[in-house]
């Protein structure tokens, strides 16, 4: 398996590269339908041979953007550039860019091969390098015995795979894919992710990615921008996503947290230096260590994933760990994890998440048990937004 | 890539084309004068003479009869036909079954009427009010078939499972659960077969006979004479009731329609 | 949950159900099917035993020898004999293919219209196409004789614009062209219908999918859009030129004494001539000629349903 998913990318981060310059930049993008704003003065940047993913809930407006770029919507005020060139006003069928769309748009008159032709048909390519480009695309995605069928003739993950041929065929510069694995079970979902990362890789092109999935956002991308009513929330890497949320919403959005708000007790350090920052979650005192804008008196939320949490029968023996102490109101049994619902005196719940290391059925750990629940002083965030 | 200015203005010319003639026809119904050309003023004038043409009268009453007898009896059948396509996928002779329901849609109206005549010579049936029926019953069941199978097909067989689950006989949930949902569509059918039997020509020229003369054969051997303000002023009253169906079947199907989204929200109310 | 839904599925359980089937066959047999045999033979008779007042034609099997030894060609030969048939023939389709190509002209921009408009328009627009077909198709036609004729109002109208001169008038009444104005006019809405069912389920993102891979929108059109609407086209097609190819009631209302078309030929043989057995041979013929177009049209309402 590894060996198929070709060369691994390394110290790919042109974003942190201040002299890099912008493959795709929308500048202050707003888009409005009537009254409704789906885009609202959005500025993003997205960089040569990244892997980006647009992210948010349905309406967020993420496929609106990925429209504009492709060409099917005019952005109502601001501009985007593709290296550096404006695009306004130049129609889809002249753009660089090519697009999977969500229901693939297979042409249902034509064959597979035909499909992946029409494309490279219309920029009047000789025949015979059509040919030999359909044949290359057919076996990039493993589809040539299906050549000569029509797209009702194959599955959903055949007509995918066409879909994502006829897109590449003309070499985009960009490749602009609009849920493109929706329509997928789980497993094979899954494997296409990786196929994704590998074509995507080996052909050296852009891939802005448009997704409600966040595991398939975390497991594709370079970079993430998780989206919200019309504004980008955060734009990082899927691991400074899950790890370093700056804000309640992306938090919440990606992955499982407990949230706890609070007010800021004492910052043990300069404004914006790290430090320790001791929270009160309504009578829960909570230290965190980080570097934190916040000042005592500040609302905040204090945030940490169930699975920094460590689950034990018996009180901490170091004090200066967070702590806190509750009674086992429900456990999920997930195979690979058991999530522990922890009711504390207050009625307030915090899950903590254990991996299942041992094949034991019967836990130490079981419903009305009185438990202590602790975690590291970095192990939590505090969030200001 | 859309060209909604272009699309516009072919729609307001193509509706131009279809409406403007019955408009004018409407409109000189009201003439006084007895000219097309001549606008004589307003007047009812052809309406009382056309009201006191016996001849048409007569002829008007024998139309509706005969529109409501073969409406209904070709409804009924008709949606015995569609359900027969829809739910029996096999019985023998099913192809012949199919042909037979769709080509009188397209067969030329002198051949339909011309055979089904010969029919009623060969079997001895004098010709009159009751072979127009059978003749009329005979090919507006095809419409009635083709508009009640488009509703059947997107029926959801599950709604009759239940209720042959819950205990009720196959018979009974016909009348209890299929034929209320497709209501709608067998009254449609209805009203296409009525107002197809009121408008037939040729087929009720074929199979009529003494003292069955419906309305359009009234209508054509005066319109063969020439324009007359008496026949705009029947076919004014023709068109203005089946407007007035139109218009009433609309704002039905929009009550309940509004009905239902009303009933929807009050039912997603009630659960938040 | 299999035997629930079975009885409902198959005929043999319960014979009740053969009711359904048997009441609407049997009618259409009676009704549909078995006067065309009649026809058929008819068209083979003489014309001296056919006409009224004449004797019934079921005797009994045993007439079934005589019929067969009496089985005569004489009508089907003077159809050919006399160039008047064929040509009414020819004129019939002539004037079928001219209308259905001037339909397909007229009725697709329209349907394309149709279905590109906002979706909550599109109600309203099919709404429109259908009440004129609620409306007598006699009476339609009959409004265009008062716009038509010489002294009608299509001459006022052209006169008081300015590009007639008062004395002139418009000849189109009483020729080819007022009965193809009449039978565009009639079918318009089966024609449109029709394609707008075929256009209006096409998936939009097809176009925007061509777009996106080079594709300007003309070309669209006849790559995309026109393919895929083919069903529409023929379906349409087809039902508006079979009846039209046996149409009677325009061509006698707006047509001239030399707009030949066989429905005309076939009506003024019967109630005219009261010559029924050729009256039942033009059928004959009419309907070996339809033959193909039915078929075609019955297999796209099967692949439909």
């Amino acid at each position: 398996m590894a060996k198929s998913l070709g060369p691994v990318k390394r110290k790919f981060s042109p974003w942190t590269d201040p002299s890099a310059v912008p493959f795709i930049r929308f500048e202050n993008i707003t888009k409005r339908f009537g009254t409704f704003t789906a885009v609202d003065n959005l500025t993003l940047d997205i960089y040569e041979r990244e892997f980006f993913s647009l992210l948010g809930p349905s309406g967020c407006g993420k496929t609106t953007l990925m429209r504009m770029l492709a060409g099917f919507e005019e952005p109502t005020e601001g501009r985007i550039l593709l290296q550096g060139k404006d695009i306004s006003g130049v129609p889809p069928y002249r753009r660089p860019t090519n697009m999977m769309f969500q229901s693939y748009a297979l042409f249902p008159h034509m064959t597979v091969e035909k499909n992946i032709a029409f494309g490279l048909e219309q920029d009047n390519l000789p025949k015979g390098e059509i040919a030999a480009r359909v044949e290359e695309m057919l076996k990039l995605v493993k589809l040539e015995p299906f050549a000569k069928r029509r797209p009702n003739q194959l599955s959903g993950g055949q007509r995918q795979r066409v879909a994502l041929a006829r897109s590449l065929a003309k070499r985009p510069k960009v490749l602009l894919l609009d849920e493109p694995l929706g329509a997928l079970d789980k497993k094979l979902r899954e494997e296409t992710q990786f196929e994704l990362m590998d074509l995507q890789t080996k052909l050296g092109l852009t891939f802005l990615i448009v997704t409600h999935d966040q595991e398939e956002a975390m497991t594709v991308s370079d970079r993430i921008a998780v989206m919200d009513k019309g504004l980008i929330m955060q734009v990082a890497t899927p691991a400074e996503i899950y790890e370093a949320p700056n804000s309640r919403y992306v938090a919440d959005f990606i992955g499982d947290i407990n949230i706890l708000e609070g007010t800021v007790a004492a910052t043990e350090s300069a404004l914006g230096a790290p430090g320790t920052v001791r929270i009160d979650c309504e009578g829960m005192a909570v230290a965190v260590e980080q570097e934190c804008q916040a000042v005592a008196g500040d609302k905040v939320a204090f945030a940490i994933r169930p699975e920094k949490v460590r689950i034990s029968p018996d009180q901490p023996a170091d004090p200066s760990a967070n702590a806190v102490y509750g009674e086992v109101w429900d456990i999920g049994y997930l195979g690979d994890f058991s999530v522990f619902l922890v009711r504390m005196a207050d009625g307030r719940i915090v899950r903590a998440a254990q991996a299942n290391v041992s094949r034991l059925v019967d836990r130490p750990i079981t419903f009305g048990d009185m438990v202590w629940l602790t975690w590291p002083l970095d192990a939590g965030l505090v969030l200001t937004r | 890539m859309k060209s909604p200015k272009f699309d516009a203005t072919i729609l307001t010319l193509g509706f131009a084309f279809l409406y403007i003639p019955i408009v004018i026809l409407v409109v000189y119904s009201f003439n006084a004068s007895r000219l097309v050309t001549v606008w004589g003023g307003f007047s009812l004038q052809w309406y009382r003479t056309m009201w006191s043409n016996a001849g048409l009268m007569d002829a008007a009453w024998v139309t509706a009869r005969v529109g409501v007898i073969s409406a209904t009896t070709g409804t009924v059948l008709g949606t015995l036909a569609a359900l027969s396509l829809v739910r029996f996928q096999k019985f023998p002779g099913r192809m012949l079954f199919s042909g037979m329901i769709y080509a009188p849609l397209v067969m030329p109206e002198v051949i339909t009427g011309l055979s089904m005549l010969l029919l009623f010579v060969a079997m001895g049936i004098d010709r009159g009010f009751w072979t127009v029926i059978i003749a009329h019953t005979t090919f507006t069941m095809c419409y009635v078939a083709i508009v009640v199978q488009s509703r059947l097909l997107t029926f959801d067989r599950s709604l009759e499972e239940a209720a042959l689950d819950l205990g009720c006989p196959p018979v009974k949930t016909f009348f209890k659960i299929t034929l209320p949902l497709i209501f709608p569509a067998v009254i449609a059918g209805w009203m296409l077969a009525f107002t197809l039997s009121l408008d037939d020509l040729v087929i009720a020229s074929f199979n009529t006979g003494p003292g069955a003369t419906t309305l359009p054969i009234k209508i054509y051997s005066q319109v063969r004479l020439g324009v007359t303000p008496e026949i705009n002023a029947i076919c004014t009253i023709l068109i203005g009731l089946v407007t007035i169906g139109v218009i009433i079947a609309s704002i039905g199907t929009k009550r309940a329609e509004i009905r239902r989204i009303r009933d929807e929200h009050v039912a997603a109310r009630g659960t938040t | 949950m299999a035997n629930v839904s079975e009885p409902l599925k198959s005929l043999h359980t319960n014979p009740a159900r053969w009711l359904v089937v048997a009441v609407p066959y049997l009618w259409l047999l009676l009704f549909f099917a078995a006067p065309f045999l009649i026809i058929f033979k008819i068209s083979l008779s003489d014309t001296a035993i056919a006409m009224p007042p004449y004797t019934p034609l079921f005797q009994g099997f045993g007439a079934l020898g005589d019929f067969v030894s009496n089985l005569d060609f004489e009508n089907y030969l003077f159809l050919t004999d006399d160039p008047l048939y064929i040509n009414a023939y020819l004129s019939s389709l002539r004037i079928a293919v001219i209308s259905t190509f001037l339909l397909l002209l007229i009725g697709y921009p329209m349907a394309l219209a149709m279905a590109r408009a906002p979706t909550s328009l599109r109600p309203t627009l099919v709404m429109l196409v259908i009440l004129p077909f609620w409306t007598s198709f006699l009476i339609r036609v009959y409004a265009w004789i008062g716009i038509l004729k010489p002294d009608g109002l299509l001459t006022l109208f052209l006169q008081t614009i300015g590009i007639m001169g008062p004395d002139d008038q418009v000849q189109i009444f009483r020729t080819d062209y007022a009965v193809f104005i009449g039978i565009v006019y009639s079918y318009l809405p089966f024609m449109v219908l029709p394609l707008y069912s075929a256009l209006e389920k096409m998936d939009n993102t097809l176009l925007e999918a061509a777009s996106d891979l080079g594709c300007p929108p003309w070309k669209a059109f006849w790559k995309i859009t026109f393919p895929l609407s083919l069903p529409g086209v023929i379906a349409g097609s087809m039902i508006c030129f079979i009846p039209i190819t046996g149409e009677f009631v325009i061509p006698d209302l707006l047509g001239g004494a030399d707009t030949l078309m066989i429905g005309k030929t076939l009506w003024t043989e019967f109630f005219g001539n009261r010559d029924w057995p050729l009256a039942s041979a033009v059928a004959v013929i009419l309907l070996l000629a339809l033959v193909i177009p039915i078929v075609i049209f019955q297999n796209q309402q099967k692949k439909v349903a």
